[in-house]
């Protein structure tokens, strides 16, 4: 049994299927990827697991827990976070204050009223945000507006706001679109080293086949919201199923 | 100050001191001149400027922190007074009973209206406060007569219980035997200042409020609140259910629009059905607006600019005109009379008309806006001049506009 159980899970848009039958395990502690084209329904399927959409039919287990039917704050406190696939920061605030609060959710819960308290007095809680951008590489840019950050910058930020609150499951929506060469081996260097010391299980959607192929260690192939096939890098590498889908070559 | 930094401290020993010598600070021109109309400085006036301003205050919280823009605030404002009415005719005309009511009332009527209301947001949620708002008004004034006393209002009568009066009980509003209409007037060369109690104990009321307020800005709730404005999406995802904290957010605010009504009351002992009209929940808007959304000192500049429109600029008339351009010839002085006749007296929301669009165009981020510009102005004129530690620089670079 995997973290994530995926079964029989459609959803219909009008006329559009944009996920037919899907199942897909994630074994806890790899790093499991969803490749396939434009429009497979990729991020739709993670909508699925974090409340944003509701399945049609099938269902999704969590630790052995079903999410459906639970609302978005039920399911992060369960364990799952998320990276977008446009970055969702708190704009207005600086981008200290971003990591604060998933701190705060995490240790107060959904709700706990300190209108009293200064943020200044938290100490425990400035540390670990402190201490989280310093992982990330944004500890000088702790006191800036977070809307002014360049996109990569946003995308590194959310990855902390998630991190922070050290969850079982991580979903990353297309981590590394907008970053630059660098700051993507980077990136696979922080989700690598999150994934092996801090046993964190990774859902990653990707693009970049050098960032798929240096973390995952199962690829799931999307095409037309059905899984074609799912496997090891080596073996999706050469698969003619998934040169088909992703070429357009004739079988 | 306990849970303020210095910077914080600085600003509001600022605000207490210019709060406790309005009597001198708004009567800068000696009686019997020219300007002496301009004068601000009597305390019914200087009474509306700190209750609107902890009116407005309130709202910020809502509005300027989480975003939401009630329509409805007013109801609050006419909850509290009713409420502080009432217990002068119930007790007596001590004025503690009443404002302890006026708070709780509106608060619990917050709960009820913002319970329902939070459902939605945007131009929803501002629709649903107003339709309550005017629930609230029409009620008052037809359906609740036998608690509000409809049309007439609410006052205190000679036969009701009062049983808290004893015979030496004044027999106008007090706290603890002091009368809040008691003055005291100082003659100094041509001026007269005058210390009026009541508008010292609202006063009071107020800096405490200022104080819960920054308080509340620099806490993790406050950060929240400004979590929930910026993206709510985010928030959800992140663990956190935003429905309790903007439902604290609305009661908050509601409950300092309860005590400012029931000051309002404990200046005049009066409550009526206008009070709730939708024009006074539209005024905490322009207010707050005006004045800067979001920041600490702009709803009360807001609030003390709209009140001092009010009953500065509505005095205002021909004869007074005429006066000013007397020294003019004769046409001319008719013509500058009829060009200014329009913006002044009664026309004095065309005035604020105006003003507002100005402030919404060109200093979005209010008046707040508009003083942190100048003091930039000014800034880089004495650069040369040695400046404020390095941490206060980096201090202002990080918050370029919602500080204060
Ligand atoms: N809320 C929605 N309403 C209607 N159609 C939608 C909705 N969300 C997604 N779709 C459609 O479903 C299909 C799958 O979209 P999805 O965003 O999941 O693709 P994707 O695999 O993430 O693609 P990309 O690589 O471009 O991000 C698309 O055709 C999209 O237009
Ligand atoms: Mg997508």
């Amino acid at each position: 049994m995997g973290i994530l159980e995926v079964k029989g899970v459609n959803k219909r848009f009008g006329g559009l299927q944009a996920l037919g039958d899907v199942n897909l395990s994630v074994e806890e502690n790899t790093v499991h990827a969803i490749i396939g084209p434009n429009g497979a329904g990729k991020s739709t399927l993670l909508n699925c697991l974090v409340g944003k959409l509701i399945p049609d039919t099938g269902s999704v287990m969590f630790a052995g827990q079903s999410v459906l039917g639970r609302k978005p704050h039920e399911i992060n406190q369960m364990g799952i976070s998320r990276v977008f696939q446009t970055p969702e920061i708190f704009a207005d605030l600086t981008v200290l204050e971003n990591v604060m609060i998933p701190c705060f959710a995490k240790r107060d819960g959904s709700f706990r009223m300190h209108a009293i308290e200064s943020v200044g007095s938290e100490k425990e809680i400035l540390e670990m945000a402190e201490q989280m951008l310093a992982d990330v590489n944004m500890l000088e840019k702790r006191d800036m507006h977070s809307g002014s950050l360049s996109r990569g910058d946003k995308r590194r930020l959310e990855m902390a706001m998630c991190l922070v609150q050290q969850p079982r499951l991580l979903l990353l929506d297309e981590p590394t679109a907008g970053m630059a060469r660098a700051d993507t081996n980077n990136t696979i260097d922080l989700l690598k080293e999150i994934n092996q010391k801090r046993d964190i299980t990774m859902c990653i959607i990707e693009h970049d086949m050098h960032v798929v192929f240096s973390l995952a260690q199962r690829i799931t192939v999307l095409a037309q919201g059905t899984p074609l096939v799912e496997d090891t890098p080596d073996k999706i590498k050469g698969h003619p199923k998934v040169r088909e889908a992703y070429l357009g070559e004739a079988a | 100050m306990p849970g303020l930094d210095r910077k914080d401290t600085r600003f509001f020993i600022l605000i207490v001191a210019a709060t406790l010598l309005m009597p001198f600070i708004l009567q800068p021109f000696p009686e019997g001149s020219g300007m002496a109309q301009f004068n601000a400085g009597y305390p019914d006036l200087m009474q509306r400027f700190v209750i609107f301003g902890i009116f407005a205050m309130g709202f910020n919280i809502l509005f300027g922190l989480t975003g939401y823009l009630s329509f409805g605030h007013a109801a609050f404002l006419g909850v509290g007074s009713y409420a502080t009415v009432w217990m002068y005719k119930l007790l007596g005309f001590n004025v503690v009973p009443g404002l302890i009511l006026a708070v709780i009332c509106s608060a619990i009527f917050a709960v009820v209206i913002g319970y329902v209301s939070l459902r939605r947001s945007g131009i929803y949620f501002s629709i649903l406060t107003l339709a309550f708002a005017e629930m609230s008004y029409r009620l008052a004034y037809s359906v609740l007569t036998p608690i509000t006393n409809g049309e007439t209002g609410l006052q205190v009568y000679s036969n009701d219980p009062q049983v808290l009066m004893g015979p030496g009980s004044p027999e106008s509003t007090h706290f603890f035997g002091l009368e809040m209409a008691s003055s005291y007037v100082m003659q100094i060369g041509g001026w007269a200042f005058t210390f009026n109690f009541g508008f010292y104990f609202a006063a009071a009321i107020f800096i405490a409020m200022f104080y819960l307020t920054m308080r509340i800005f620099r806490s993790p709730f406050g950060m929240m609140l400004r979590a929930v404005k910026s993206n709510q999406q985010r928030m959800n995802y992140t663990g956190l259910n935003s429905r309790p904290y903007t439902l604290a957010a609305f009661v908050i605010s509601g409950s300092y629009a309860g005590l400012a009504g029931g000051l309002l009351a404990a200046m005049d002992p009066l409550a009526g059905a206008e009070r709730m009209f939708w024009t006074e929940s539209g005024a905490v808007v322009l207010m707050t607006i005006l004045g800067g959304a979001g920041t600490l000192l702009g709803p009360v500049l807001g609030a003390g600019f709209i009140k001092y429109f009010e009953n500065i600029f509505s005095k205002i008339n021909d004869n007074v005109l005429h006066g000013w351009f007397a020294w003019m010839p004769d046409g001319l002085e008719d013509f500058m009379v009829a060009i200014i006749h329009p913006f002044v007296g009664k026309g004095w929301h065309l005035t604020l008309g105006l003003l507002f669009m100005a402030v919404v165009i060109f200093l979005p981020g209010g008046l707040v806006e508009g003083g942190q510009r100048v003091a930039r102005i000014f800034r880089r004129r004495d650069k040369k001049a040695p400046e404020g530690s390095p941490e206060e620089q980096a201090a202002e670079q990080r918050n370029p506009g919602p500080a204060e």
